[in-house]
């Protein structure tokens, strides 16, 4: 899916990256932990979270996340919004509840970036 | 690692400092990225001085991180002054932490982080001593051997 198909899909406002919504992607990761964050999700997926803290940025950043998807209508704070500029990495916001985010990417063709976790 | 390295620098990590947390880590992706190494190479190599990192912020009063890029591999030592791990075995088990809430709320703390570090190294050591600090030491293959890829 294209990010703009997403953002119009999920009723998202982006927040940070309206000039690269027409980036493809095509996997998904969704956590709240971090650590499983960085275990799980596979460079260039989505990854879709409640957390709202400046980790959550830093998180993507380091496992080349493409853009992260910020679910229950939370958003970033000044310092976040900075940090997320300087990192150049599309924030989105929408008011559905994770559940109903996965739900619809999934819908929509977006795949787990893992479909589940094993020994590696 | 008698090879001259290709890069060798140290950064300083200050305990509790949550706001800066990752910055290291940005910084390290960033040198390696600039010598050309494999976009996966260097995912790893930021992944494990990323944790490492929030390790550092959350449990010890200072540390520093030291980087040491030689032909065909990255290593990273992470050495903080600190409580120590009095059971590294038990640390080392996922699931177990001695987390803060602080730490909780910032998505980590789930007694992920040495674990993650070590399945995402080609060789890691541990080595700490209670009331002094722990010593990390993390390698990172970069040409890979195509017996275990």
């Amino acid at each position: 899916m294209i990010l703009h198909e997403i953002k119009d899909l999920l009723e998202a406002e982006v927040l940070i990256g309206e000039d690269q919504l027409d980036m493809e992607v095509k996997t998904a990761f969704m956590a709240d932990l971090m650590s499983d964050v960085l275990a799980f999700a596979t460079a260039g997926s989505l990854l879709i979270t409640g957390l709202t803290n400046p980790q959550v940025l830093r998180t993507a950043d380091v496992i080349d996340i493409a853009a992260i998807i910020m679910g229950r209508g939370k958003r970033l704070s000044p310092e976040m919004t900075q940090l997320a500029e300087m990192m150049n990495i599309p924030v989105l916001t929408t008011k559905y509840i994770l559940f109903e985010v996965a739900g619809r990417l999934y819908s929509k063709g977006i795949r787990g970036c893992i479909e589940k976790v094993g020994s590696k | 690692m008698d090879e001259k390295p290709l890069y060798e620098g140290c950064l300083t990590v200050a305990g509790g400092n949550f706001d800066n947390a990752g910055e290291v880590s940005a910084s390290i992706k960033t040198i390696l990225k600039k010598m050309g190494l494999p976009s996966d190479v260097v995912r790893k190599a930021a992944l494990v001085t990323y944790e490492s990192e929030i390790n550092i912020v959350s449990y010890a009063r200072r540390g520093m991180i030291r980087l040491h890029v030689v032909p065909g591999s990255i290593m990273i030592e992470a050495i903080d002054e600190g409580p120590g791990i009095p059971d590294i075995e038990l640390a080392m088990q996922p699931g177990y932490s001695t987390a803060s809430p602080r730490i909780r709320e910032m998505g980590f703390g789930a007694g992920m982080g040495l674990c993650n570090i070590k399945s995402f190294s080609d060789m890691f050591k541990i080595s700490s001593e209670v009331g002094r600090g722990t010593y990390l030491k993390m390698i990172i293959k970069t040409n890979r051997d195509p017996l275990n890829s």
